[in-house]
This record gives structure tokens, sequence and C-alpha cells, in this order.
């Protein structure tokens, strides 16, 4: 919006060598990452308990990205995230199960490839169901209707175990195959760099893909019309009705997307787990209400809106966690916690529950703002000491590229 | 019948429970506009007490301990808040998720592998009258939430606070400049709020209400009673009893005539039914936009 009807007082531009230098920097790193990413299984090697917490940290990030699209960019307070999760994973078991498998077990045979895109409609789908429940509501009153959704997994996934495979077992999902390429350990299997490429290396290329293509995804419905009817329905309703934007349709849009973003994480996180089990209770599990406030305090952390901010906070909230654990087993940190002391799941928790703190009381834009205040430190030194906060365009708080 | 009646005692019980932590948010939400996120953990900080000091110095002791430092909880939250000047009431609201994961986990982490009922004096007690069978911890709480609840609204509306507290949630800008401490008002929303969290957890973790002791299930029934205050309307003290009742009979209704793990959707689908109706609550106020 702001870049589109307020034009706001800019500094005048650097000279142009200093502006291409930026460039070439912005490419280099950019590049440097994107090798980094391609090369992890290289550089974990063998070992795959890294390569683990990787993985983890990329479901965190495409369902994180998901949320922030509806919470920061839309307005729209949702708890749900964790339904759609166990609606995407167990969407994909039934789709793609092996229907001879078992007689108690529902499955339809049909390829992982079709089960994928089969399970993120299905969420899709879903979210379109709850869109007249959640164009009614507003704030607190929709984050608390959509925590309905979540107890009504935790019933539906209890109840329904031709589907779950219920509480006690759960199933076990099948494999990914791309085109004949099985996502498991294969005998042979290609070597990359003396490292052989099996399950857990193939899988992080595959959520690494998937990650890359919901980011992709993302960034281009914020920079466009989609994002700005989304973020003109936040700031204002009735003004938004007023130019033109169809408020029901563009909320209902919001949590569709939201969802079918929520439901390839819960697909990955079948696949990165190896079995959909529904949960035993309400408050800790996979598809709880923890993971509703993990999710909500991913978005918090990387800042309400921010695509890039989402990654950021799946690696404080999700990869810190796994990490410790990871920590735990190989090394032995916290081995003389025992029962009752401090763990690895209480440290993360501690570390992102006072990140959250922080980021409210000191920075409410989270990871996002921080980031955009020290590019433009970089850009600019002389023209930021000037403005006071150090913040030269208060109003660009909508995630879009730096002009 | 005799169990249809059983079941509405117990049930009122149990919404008279909910009514209270209901009661707490609506406070703390009118005066202001924050939604504390925080309720479970208030709830907690009591429990623990109670746990950590019942053995020492008997148990009205603790729990006379714990209310207070549920209180005392919420007015230290109170000034976390208040320190965090560049927040809109939003943002406020997942401060306070920041600060329940951690306490949180801190208690649970405390508690360890425990999980203690609290509710010695009446727990797992039935009381038989007539033929029926009723809990003691409910028929007790049913007595202590009309008490609190009556005194809450008699204090409401007639003491000096809580004129203030109604005059600060019509108008913050004219209660303050008619002499109303601002602060003053908010604090001691907030140290009620914490008090009834403190009195609601004597009931919540017992074999009788939920059958599971002091734990992260406390935490989740503390969530339950966001239903009470969002289906009575946010910044209703009358819908959140309101509220609460209709969800502690919800609850146990459903759970002896449909099924057990029916009872909590069950609870947000009733929440749900009445949203969609009113979309604040029966008795909320409406939200008026002004083009």
């Amino acid at each position: 919006m702001s870049d589109t009807l307020v034009a706001s007082p800019r500094a005048p531009l650097p000279p142009m060598p200093a502006r291409r230098r930026r460039n070439w920097l912005k490419i280099v790193a950019t590049l440097l990452l994107f090798v980094l990413l391609l090369l992890l299984p290289i550089i974990t090697g063998t070992g795959v308990a890294y390569l683990k917490v990787a993985q983890y940290v990329l479901i965190g990030a495409v369902g994180g990205i998901g949320l922030t699209l509806l919470v920061g960019q839309a307005g729209q307070l949702s708890l749900a995230h964790p339904f759609f999760l166990l609606v995407g994973a167990v969407s994909y078991a039934v789709i793609a199960g092996d229907p001879e498998e078992s007689d108690d077990l529902v499955g339809l045979g049909l390829p992982p490839l079709v089960a994928v895109i089969g399970a993120v409609v299905i969420c899709g789908l879903i979210g379109l169901a709850f869109a007249p429940v959640a164009g009614r509501l507003r704030g607190i009153y929709l984050g608390v209707a959509s925590l309905s959704l979540v107890f009504l997994g935790l019933w539906l996934g209890q109840s329904l175990e031709m589907f779950t495979g219920g509480t006690s077992t759960g199933r076990t999902p099948p494999t990914f195959e791309l085109f004949g390429f099985p996502f498991s350990n294969a005998d042979p299997s290609p070597t990359l760099f003396g490292v052989a490429i099996e399950k857990e290396q193939r899988l992080w290329y595959l959520f690494l893909a998937l990650a890359f293509i919901a980011y992709f995804l993302a960034r281009g419905a914020v920079n466009s019309r989609v994002g700005r009817s989304w973020r003109a329905v936040r700031d204002n309703e009735a003004a938004a009705t007023a130019m033109g934007v169809d408020v029901r349709r563009v909320k209902a849009g919001a949590f569709v997307v939201s969802s079918a973003f929520a439901g390839l994480a819960g697909v990955m996180t079948a696949l990165w787990l190896d079995l959909v089990k529904p949960d035993e209770n309400e408050f800790t599990g996979t598809y709880s209400l923890a993971v509703s406030i993990a999710y909500l305090a991913i978005v918090i952390i990387g800042g309400l809106g921010s695509v890039p901010g989402a990654v950021v906070g799946s690696i404080v909230v999700y990869g810190l966690e796994k990490f410790f654990r990871l920590g735990a087993t190989e090394f032995g940190w916290f081995a003389e916690a025992e029962f009752g002391g401090i763990n690895a799941v209480v440290l993360s928790a501690f570390i992102y529950g006072a990140a959250v703190v922080l980021v409210v009381l000191f920075e409410p834009g989270g990871a996002a703002a921080i980031g955009r205040r020290l590019a433009a430190r970089m850009r600019r030194p002389a023209a930021v000491a000037s403005v006071p906060n150090g913040r030269p365009t208060p109003e660009r708080n909508d995630d879009d590229p730096p002009a | 019948m005799e169990t249809f009646v059983q079941l509405v005692v117990n049930g009122l019980g149990k919404g008279a429970v909910y009514a209270l932590l209901a009661l707490g948010f609506v406070v703390i939400f009118k005066a202001t506009e924050v939604v504390n996120f925080a309720h479970g953990s208030l709830v907690l900080v009591g429990g623990y007490l109670v746990y950590a000091l019942k053995d020492s110095m008997g148990w009205i002791g603790a729990a006379v301990v714990g209310i207070v430092s549920a209180a005392l909880a919420g007015l230290v939250l109170e000034r976390l808040l208040a320190g965090a000047r560049n927040a809109d009431h939003n943002g406020l609201a997942l401060l306070t998720i920041g600060v329940d994961v951690i306490i949180t986990e801190e208690i649970v982490r405390r508690i360890g592998a425990d999980i203690p009922f609290i509710g010695d004096p009446y727990d797992s007690q039935p009381i038989q009258i007539a033929g029926l069978t009723i809990f003691r911890t409910q028929s007790i709480a049913l007595v202590v939430g009309a008490v609190l609840i009556t005194a809450f609204f008699l204090a409401f509306r007639f003491s000096s606070w809580g004129v203030a507290m109604r005059a600060q949630a019509e108008n913050r800008e004219a209660a303050a400049l008619m002499g109303i401490r601002s602060s003053r008002v908010t604090a001691t929303a907030w140290l009620v709020a914490g008090a009834l969290a403190g009195v609601a957890v004597l009931f919540m973790a017992t074999q009788d209400f939920s059958g599971a002791g002091l734990g992260r299930g406390t935490h989740a029934i503390a969530l339950i009673a966001f239903p009470a205050a969002i289906l009575g309307g946010l910044d209703s003290t009358a819908g959140a009893v309101v509220g609460g009742l209709v969800v502690g009979l919800t609850e146990a209704l459903s759970a002896q005539y449909i099924s057990f793990e029916f009872s909590k959707s069950a609870v947000f689908l009733v929440m749900l039914l009445v949203l969609v109706i009113r979309p604040s609550g029966l008795f909320g106020t409406k939200e008026l936009s002004r083009v």
C-alpha cells in the first residue's frame, strides 16, 4: 500500500557505485547461502543428526511462512495451525497409503506426488470451509474460534482410526517417490563427494525444494496485488472496501493459502517423523496447543508479516529445540538434569519465550525489522544517524523489498 | 433423571470455576484491552505454591499463600506490560504468550513427575444426597464461586474501585481527566484476576474436577476458560459468568451423553455456534465501524 499511495519523503539516493557494490554483495551472499544449503549433507557427513535438525527447521519455516501471511499480512489471528498440520499429514498417508497394507487402514494407493498435492488441496479446502466463520470474526474472537479446530482435530484424530491409525500405534506414511526415484535408503546409492545420498540426504533436498517453492510463492504473493489486498484489509476494512477490495473474499483467500502452507508442513512432518500418529491429549504432542503457541512465537520473533522473518523464527524456535536435543543425545548435555531439571525442551522454551518478550518490548517488528535496520545502516550511515530511532521509513512494515 | 440432575450440579460446579477464570480475563480486558494469554500460568503459580507448601504449613495456609502469590504474579505481569511503551494492546497480548511459555515450562519442570492433586480437604469425597452422588469439590466450588462472584459484582457496582474501573473501561481519557488514576485501576484489575485464578486452581487440580493433578493439563484447562469469556463477550462481566456456566454444563453433559473425548470439542463447537450468530459473544459490545 504505502508504496503506491503514500509518497514518503526519502533521503536522496546514494551515488551509483556504492549501490552497485551493494547489489553485488547481496548476490554473492545469496549464492553463498544457496551453495551452503545444497552442500549441507556433505558438510554434515555421514551422521544424519544435524541434517535432521536442519530438515526440521525447514518444516517450521514452511508452516511459519503460512502463518505469517495470515497473521501478519492479512491481520487474522489463527491458532489452528496444528490442525492443518494434522490434516496434511493424515491426508498424505491416506492418499498414498497402500490399500493392501492393513485391513483396518484406508489407503488409496495413489502416487506420493499426487498425495502431497492432494494433502495441500484438502487443507486449502478445509481452510475455505472455515472462511465463513473467519469472515465474521475479528482479532481475539477469531483466535479462540480457530482454537476449536485444534480440539476438533484431536477428537477426530482419535476417533477416525481407519485414517489416522489411532493414538497407540499410528500409521507409517508411505515413502515419497518422484517419477520412480524413491526418497529412502537404496542399494547402491549414489555418492556425492564421498557421502552416500541416502534417505535423509534425499529428504533434505526434497524439503529444500519445497521450502524454496513455499518461500518464493509467499514472496510473490506479498509483493503482488494479493498481498496489497491482504494489507489493505488488515489496516482498515472499510477503506479496503471503498477501494474495491472484496473483504470477505480476501479474508477467505488468506485462510486458504495459510492452511495450504500448513498442510505442506504437515506432509513434511509425517515424512520427517516417518510416522502419522494423532495426539493423546491437547497440550503435548505433534499437533497440540503447544505447537499453536510455537508457531505464533515463530511468527512474532520473525516479525509479523515477514516471509524471511518466519525462516529466522523457525531457526530460533524449532531449530534450537532440536539442536539442544541433539546435544543431549550426542554430547550428553543436560545429563545431570534427569526428570524435572533444565532439559533441552525447557531451555529452548525459555529462550523462545524470552525472545518473544524482548521482541515485543524492544523491537515490535521482530527479526525482519532488525534486518532492515542493519541493512539501512550499512547503506547510508549518515542518513540513518540523523533520523531518530534509526528508522527512516517507519510506515514500511509491510515487507516490501527495499525501494 | 437422577443422572441428569447429578450432571447439572457437577457441571455447574465446574462452570463456577470456569466463570472465575473467565471473569479474570474480562476484568483485565476491560481495564487494559489486553487479552491475557498468561492466565494459565497465573493458575499454575498459585497451584504450585499450594503444592509446595501444604505439607509444611497446612492446606489452608498454603491455599492463602497460593492465592496471594497468584495475585502478585498478576501484578508483576502488569508492571512488565506497563514497561512496554511502544507496543499496542495486540503486541502486549503477544508478550503475555512469551511470559506464559516461560512460566509454564518452569513450573511444570519443578513439579516434575509428581502431577500432584491439591484439593486435599474435599477431593474424592462424594456427597450422597437423596440418592444423588455429587462431587464435593464441585459443590464447594459452586458455593465459593457464587460468593466470590457476588462479592465481585457488588464491588464492581458500588465500591469506588468498581466505579473507577467502569469509568476507565468506558473512556480512558475522560476517566483520567476526572482524576481516576489509571495505573492504580489497571494494577488492581490484574490483582483481582490473579487472585481469582489462584482460587480456581484449588478446584482444578483435583481428582473430581479433571482427574489429573497439577501440570500441563491444568494450564490447558485455563484455555477452556477462553471460550467461556469469548462466548459471553470479552467485555462483559455478566457474560463471563454465563459463559462459564454454559461451558461447565456443556462439558459435563456431552461427556456423559456423547463421549468423554468429545466433551472439550463440544465446548468449542457451542462457542463457534454462538459466535457465528453473535460475533461479539452473547453480551459483548458490538463493534461499530464508522466510515
